[in-house]
């Protein structure tokens, strides 16, 4: 008999999937903070304090946070409200209304940014040259160039992430946790103010902290709205270092410093979360599925229905024909009529230039081929996590949700590096970098997407076919894979889409024949190009668009084949 | 004036369906009263029309002389104003507020002064065993200590009319009996009046001084429990009410055949009403048949189960089974034994 423990499937499988992590995730986000802090006399906090004490970098950091709090509080007001309003009164058109409000999450910020700085940008937007125009101003109505422009146009892009959880959270809600309220003698507000928001307060904070954490890294709109006029924050006063000195090792270092700043700040978020989550007063559990009972708007009904209608327009209406029709101008600045309008620039950048026409096809193939590899990858992690029982996996654990809290700054500045030689491969440049730092930044998606997947996915179905015969591998095959495909397919979905508008961990890794559909758009405006941008913008929401409608499909058509 | 809860020919629609047909009860005070049925028999609905969640379509509800939701006159006073105390399946306590918030809530929204309120609070505390606990979260604490937080709650305004939802139904079977008892020890020292609903007949037999039997929103009968089950008004109530047996029968020159059994399938029971019913059936409990060695009926023993203190049998007699239970020590009957059944206890019904 042989007595040697041969290495099992379960093994080999648990160091396959920590390896990758570890090279993918773990190690760049070491190195930064080794860069950091350790330097060739050891380790140095002394050039650490000498840097946050220069006043670019120390301005830099107030901004960040301003921007972040302001956002947030913003965006969450903005949410709690419109979630309450289609969850809990009677507003017409409630479901129609549920979905507008999901279609800020569609657009880019940074192309309502560049909408907005098209329309209120001090001296040519529009709005603010009719407005002058119109009352014989000196002054513009409105200065999007400002840190409220940067928090108002931030939180039009992001407050979805408040409404979607705390309405979400509406609907499940017991509604006899309120009807006992009721009965007990409250009217409609003193229930909304004693028992409903309280309650909802753990679905607030989680959305509240999810901008928070985005807004904290957050690139495209203060790079479009700030840069211009001095406001920098952290991730693009790293871009204008590493950019003007061609990624000098001082540009870098200062760039890891503000990194580690940011992630420290991301982990206390992330604590604070955790903490409200885990004090468990919160559970809500429902019981008996029941009609809740919705307040009942009266008077305010029309007004409250015109006041959602008025703010989707001028949120995604506005700036979507904005750039539509900026982007078909002859020249910029020319009035918005038919005789200033041609086709020509659709043609130039989709056939005749190559920086837009290889943006395009350069975002399309990394996006498809990152989504790919991060969904096959993610699947095999999240089976060791969810399925094995072997110890050491609560690192996976540990590392699959890492990145989630890891700014794409932080992300790019790490695989910067880890593949620019020191490891004996180099990858700076190429195509290669972006699919690395892709994979890093989206396998939390991933992660989240199979492991809800696998959790379905009783052990009895694996061991039942066990049972019958089949080899770990047969079971894997025939059984697993083929009840995990739909979590496999949404995770293809979630990384492949907001992979093909990304920017901001592609502008600090592009080079002369790799810039993305993001990067281009960008770089396009920065040289004053705003008409090309803008077309370029039109060509980006058209594919978000055209990508949308095809998940619903996809979806769709996996709800009816389960039915059926 | 006595502060009986008076339902007056109310009727709910939802859409097409009529949830609730002309229902005209009246509750007196101090009593229980529970309304049974199967699920989307209407029970739940009226309920709530009663504490005032679903509006009414027709008819008049008051307590006493104060008039809650009326048709006619087109009014309809909110739940917050009705004070009542009212306790729900799934307890609906407040996991962000500590036991004594839970329960001083409904005192707090009336505006009393805070000593008031303590002191209430206190007692209701009392009462329902939760003094040790009153600074903890209802998460911290078990199913039934949660149960207690609703029922609290619903006795600290003192209410003249407690109204429960299947309030037991989440809870494991002990608990659901030993609670049954100190809801009943409530009402007789607090003196409210109970209206309950439940589709656990044990539940409502215990519980209820009378019973409303309801089926697709039209009354069954409203009776004391024994009555309920004794003489049930007709073939549903009989059915819904414990285990029963439904035989069809021949009836030749005044006597009574099993059907299809010819002369060896006599039984002797009394003849239905004549000509009440175009196609009786005998239904009896399967508790009241003797079995036996000669008898009338004869019958196989197809299936014995043995469930303790009875032993459950089904006996084929011909092609029609019968249900019987009988005592465990006098039950030797063994499956493919033959035996003889004669029926104590009997009512007759029209078949389906």
């Amino acid at each position: 008999m042989n007595n040697v423990r041969r290495l099992g499937v379960a093994e080999l499988l648990l160091v396959l999937s920590i390896f990758i992590l570890v090279v993918v995730v773990a190690v760049p986000i070491l190195l930064i903070f080794g860069n950091a802090f350790i330097t060739d006399d050891g380790f140095n906090l002394k050039t650490v304090i000498q840097l946050l004490s220069q006043p670019d970098t120390y301005k830099a950091l107030k901004n960040s946070l301003v921007i972040a709090a302001g956002v947030t509080l913003l965006s969450t007001i903005i949410g709690v409200f419109f979630a309450w309003l289609v969850s809990r009164t009677d507003l017409p058109f409630k479901g129609t209304m549920k979905l507008l409000f999901l279609i800020p999450f569609m657009l880019p910020s940074f192309i309502g940014a560049l909408a907005w700085k098209i329309l209120l940008s001090p001296r040519s937007g529009y709005v603010n040259k009719l407005f002058m125009n119109l009352f014989g101003l000196e002054e513009p109505l409105f200065n999007i160039y400002t840190l409220t422009g940067i928090i108002i146009v931030e939180s039009m892009y992001l407050f979805p992430f408040v409404f979607i959880q705390v309405s979400g959270a509406m609907e499940r809600m017991d509604p006899t946790l309120e009807e006992a309220a009721r009965i007990s003698g409250a009217g409609l507000l003193t229930i909304t103010r004693r028992i409903t928001l309280p309650l909802m307060l753990p679905s607030i904070a989680a959305g509240a902290l999810l901008v928070a954490l985005y807004s904290l890294s957050h690139f495209g709109v203060p790079a479009i709205l700030g840069t211009e006029v001095g406001i920098y924050n952290i991730p693009t006063k790293i871009y204008e270092k590493i950019y003007q000195s061609a990624g000098s090792f001082e540009s870098i270092r200062t760039g890891t410093i503000l990194s580690s700043i940011l992630v420290t700040t991301a982990a206390i978020i992330l604590y604070i979360q955790s903490l409200v989550l885990k004090s468990g007063r919160f559970q809500v559990i429902s019981g008996k599925s029941m009609r809740p009972m919705l307040i009942k708007l009266r008077g305010l009904k029309i007004p409250l229905l015109l006041l959602s209608i008025v703010y989707i327009a001028i949120t995604v209406l506005l700036p979507t024909v904005t750039i539509i029709l900026v982007g078909t101008l002859k020249t910029y600045g020319l009035a918005i009529s038919p005789e200033n309008m041609t086709i020509n620039n659709l043609k130039y950048i989709l056939f005749d230039w190559d920086l837009t026409r290889d943006s395009i096809w350069n975002s399309f193939y990394l996006s498809l081929s990152a989504a790919f590899v991060t969904m096959l990858v993610g699947s095999l992690i999240s089976y060791v996590i969810v399925k094995m029982k072997v110890r050491g996996k609560f690192i996976l654990e540990f590392l699959g949700v890492l990145p989630f809290s890891i700014p794409g700054t932080v992300i790019a500045l790490g695989v910067i590096l880890m593949w620019s030689g020191r490891f004996g491969i180099n990858l700076y440049n190429t195509a290669w970098i972006i699919f690395v730092a892709y994979i890093a930044r989206y396998m939390a998606f991933s992660l989240k997407s199979n492991s809800a997947a696998l959790e379905q996915v009783h052990d009895s179905l694996e061991e039942a076919a066990r049972a019958c015969g089949a080899r770990h591998w047969q079971a894997l095959r025939d059984i697993v894979i083929p009840l995990i495909r739909p979590g496999m397919v949404a995770a293809f979905f979630l990384i492949f889409l907001p992979a093909l508008r990304e920017l901001t961990t592609s502008v600090l890794l592009y080079g002369p024949h790799t810039r993305t559909l993001g990067v281009a758009i960008y770089a396009l405006n920065e040289d004053g190009e705003t008409v090309y941008a803008a077309t370029l913008a039109t060509v980006a929401l058209v594919i978000i668009v055209l990508g949308q409608m095809l998940i619903k499909r996809v979806t769709r058509g996996k709800e009816e084949s389960l039915n059926a | 004036m006595r502060n009986d809860v008076r339902l007056e020919k109310i009727t709910k629609r939802f859409g097409q369906v009529t949830a609730v047909n002309a229902l005209d009860i009246t509750i007196n005070e101090g009593e229980c009263f529970s309304m049974l049925g199967p699920s989307g028999c209407g029970k739940t609905t009226t309920l709530r029309m009663l504490a005032g969640f679903e509006d009414i379509d027709e008819g008049e509800i008051r307590v006493g002389d104060r008039i809650f939701s009326s048709k006619a006159r087109n009014y309809y006073l909110p739940p917050e104003k009705r004070d009542f105390g009212m306790v729900f399946q799934a307890f609906a306590v407040w996991p962000h507020l500590t036991v004594f918030d839970n329960v001083a809530f409904p005192l707090q929204i009336r505006g009393m002064p805070k000593h008031e309120i303590a002191e209430k609070t206190k007692r209701a505390l009392a009462y329902t065993n939760l003094m040790t606990v009153e600074n903890s979260y209802p998460n911290e604490l078990s199913g039934g200590a949660k149960q207690r937080i609703a029922l609290a709650r619903a006795i600290a305004i003192n209410p003249t009319v407690m109204l429960l939802d299947e309030p037991l139904s989440n809870l494991d079977p002990k608990l659901r009996e030993e609670m049954r008892f100190e809801i009943k020890d409530l009402q007789r020292k607090l003196g409210f009046t109970i209206v309950f609903v439940t589709h656990d007949q044990a539940e409502a037999m215990a519980l209820s001084d009378r019973i409303l039997v309801m089926r697709d929103g039209v009354v069954q009968q409203i009776d004391a429990p024994l009555t309920v089950y004794d003489k049930p008004s007709n073939r549903f109530v009989f059915s819904f009410i414990g285990l029963s047996n439904f035989i069809p029968v021949e009836i030749t020159d005044n006597k009574v055949y099993v059907k299809g059994q010819g002369q060896a399938g006599e039984i002797r029971v009394g003849l239905p009403a004549a000509s009440a019913f175009k196609k009786p059936v005998l239904a009896f409990r399967p508790s009241d048949v003797q079995m036996g060695d000669d008898g009338e009926v004869r019958g196989i023993v197809t299936r014995r189960a043995y469930l303790g203190d009875i032993v459950d049998y089904r006996i084929m007699a011909g092609d029609v089974e019968v249900r019987v239970q009988s005592g465990a020590r006098r039950s030797h009957y063994q499956v493919g034994d033959s035996c003889s059944l004669s029926v104590g206890k009997y009512h007759w019904y029209e078949e389906d």
